[in-house]
């Protein structure tokens, strides 16, 4: 009697995997962080078949008459589930998405709206129809099934620096760039919230594939001069201080400053890769990963400056 | 993969186990299974090393980031400290359509160097090192990745190199109390495998380090699979100022002198 118990109970443990399997629940909670801001927090982890790709902030911003939605997370179930999970808030419409840069996990839910609301940097809607498939494939490499039926939709609107007015919300769009060339922030006035997309990270070491540490840093001093009260950064806990903003800027010098040293001491990338990370960076989630990435992403340009050109000699 | 790794990470420990026996007994890898399970072993084995005695040895190391982040550009760095008597590296991709990357005769150098390389799928990445009574010592990593450097044309990129082909940059440090010195060496050359569609093989297979007398420290092979603008990195058993002169299989030349 147990045994068939025991086998009645497995086959209904397979079936609920099966079923999750099918659907691929992102369990998307929508927390508020101001009035008519809302969060879905990601996880601070890099990209698995475990998280499928839910490791970003995405956000939106409920108005008088629509929703303005921040990024669409890594895929079109996240998409698609961003929505419904918008409609457990709010019966409103959707009226402007925006997509704060051309990294996959910001972009691939653009499926789940139609294409005329989304909007974003020229830079960044370019970056996605050039690079957009290969980050799609390479995603579907990382996370498997999660990326079922993912297709690229590149944002159709171009967002334009200055104040606009969605929803009865008074927005402030923000372009700058250093994360990648072409980074959007958005401001909402009412409640001094700022969306600064991965631009700042927090508790989780920053990502730096299309990186300009220098226009980074620069940016990262514009975004401590803004008057906010609540940030929401592109990876990590959400903030009502500067703390992510130093944070983010501590571990980019770091980062920059000890890969000239290393390059002025002559060290190889393989060896570079494994040097110790500072104490103060090991709470940071996926440091040793993002670390090791950044090597690869940075090393090559920063080596190149400590090695002098040779006299050609005639052979 | 998490599961794959761990797999492998046992099968590695079993066969560390083994070794230590194994080793004092023959320097032959006859009965050891390959610590890297390679799909390719056997044909790498018979390729490049017939009928010549192999052993699989962890004091030769490779070390390679667990992931290739550019598989264009993947470091690796390969050493071997405590193997005396070298006379010759040799580094291999079981896993690429062209698997041999470089030789290196390191006659008056460290055994080891650091490369980097193009990637066409995850795969093994070994070092072999043969000593003087002519056993190949083995050691090796696995990398994992998307792949597709290999048959990527190479400067699609910049197209850098048709104007500046074979510019040197390069810089010697002195280590180990001056009983040493890194060499660290940049070559502009596209390093294009033939693989891509319509480009043609075109690559670096020599670059030799002398001393100010003409005398080799080192000569290294380098085949398709080496990166783009190849960085180079080498502990020379030398002081003083070197000397380097290589060129690629159309007969190009390039070389320079390098000074502490």
């Amino acid at each position: 009697m147990s045994r068939i118990l025991l086998v009645a109970a497995g086959t209904v443990c397979l079936f609920a995997l099966a079923v999750q399997a099918a659907t691929n629940d992102y369990a998307l909670k929508p927390s508020a962080v101001a009035d008519g801001i809302y969060v879905l927090p990601g996880l601070t982890e890099n990209f698995s078949r475990e998280n499928g790709g839910n490791i970003v902030n995405t956000g939106f911003i409920v108005g008088s008459d629509g929703v303005i939605v921040i990024d669409t997370g890594p895929s079109r179930d996240y998409g698609r589930q961003q929505r419904a999970s918008i409609a457990t808030v709010t019966p409103l419409p959707v009226r402007q998405v925006y997509i704060t840069h051309a990294h996959p996990d910001h972009f691939l839910g653009d499926q789940a709206y139609s294409p005329d609301l989304i909007a974003a940097l020229p830079g960044t809607s370019a970056a996605i129809r050039k690079n957009g498939e290969l980050l799609s494939d390479n995603l579907y490499r990382l996370v498997g099934g999660w990326m079922i039926g993912t297709e690229v939709v590149a944002p159709s609107q171009d967002a334009v620096s200055g104040p606009v007015t969605i929803a009865g919300r008074k927005l402030k769009l923000m372009a700058a760039a250093g994360h990648t060339d072409s980074d959007l922030m958005i401001f909402d006035e009412a409640t001094k919230t700022l969306f600064t997309g991965d631009l700042v990270f927090h508790r989780r070491a920053a990502t730096t594939p299309n990186a300009d540490i220098a226009r980074w840093l620069a940016t990262l001093d514009e975004i401590d001069k803004l008057d906010f009260v609540v940030l929401v950064p592109g990876h990590g806990p959400v903030v009502r201080d500067h703390a992510a903003i130093a944070e983010t800027r501590d571990y980019l010098r770091w980062l920059t400053r000890s890969l000239r040293e290393a390059a002025a001491e002559g060290l190889d990338m393989a060896e570079v890769m494994n040097l110790p990370l500072p104490e103060r960076f090991q709470s940071l989630s996926v440091v040793r990963t993002e670390y090791t990435r950044s090597v690869s992403h940075l090393y090559p340009a920063i080596e190149l400056e400590a090695l002098p050109p040779v006299v050609k000699s005639t052979p | 993969m998490t599961s794959g790794a761990s797999l492998l990470s046992r099968g590695f420990i079993a066969l560390t186990l083994s070794l230590s026996t194994e080793r004092a007994v023959a320097g032959d890898s006859e009965g050891q299974a390959d610590p890297l399970n390679s799909p390719a072993w056997n044909y790498v084995r018979a390729r490049f090393f017939d009928r010549q005695p192999v052993v699989f040895d962890d004091r030769v190391k490779v070390v390679a980031p667990a992931n290739a982040e550019d598989p264009l550009d993947v470091p690796v760095m390969v050493e071997a400290p405590g193997l005396s008597d070298v006379e010759e590296v040799i580094v291999i991709a079981d896993l690429n359509p062209i698997q041999k990357i470089l030789s290196l005769t390191p006659t008056q150098a460290v055994p080891g160097l650091s490369f980097r390389f193009k990637v066409e799928q995850s795969t093994p990445i070994r070092a072999a090192m043969r000593t003087k009574d002519g056993v190949w010592h083995f050691g090796g990593t696995w990398l994992s990745a998307a792949g597709g450097g290999c048959t990527t044309p190479s400067g699609g990129s910049s197209g850098l190199w048709q104007g500046h082909l074979g510019e040197l940059k390069g810089r010697l440090w002195s280590r180990d109390d001056n009983q040493n010195q890194r060499l660290r060496l940049r070559v502009i050359h596209p390093m294009d495998t033939g693989l891509a569609n319509g480009i043609p093989a075109f690559y670096i297979d020599r670059i030799t380090v002398r001393d100010a007398k003409g005398m080799e420290l080192a000569t290294l092979n380098t085949y398709e699979p080496i990166a783009e603008n190849p960085v180079i990195s080498l502990d020379l058993r030398h002081q003083g100022p070197v000397t380097i002169d290589g060129h690629d299989i159309q007969g190009n030349t390039f070389g320079g002198e390098i000074r502490p």
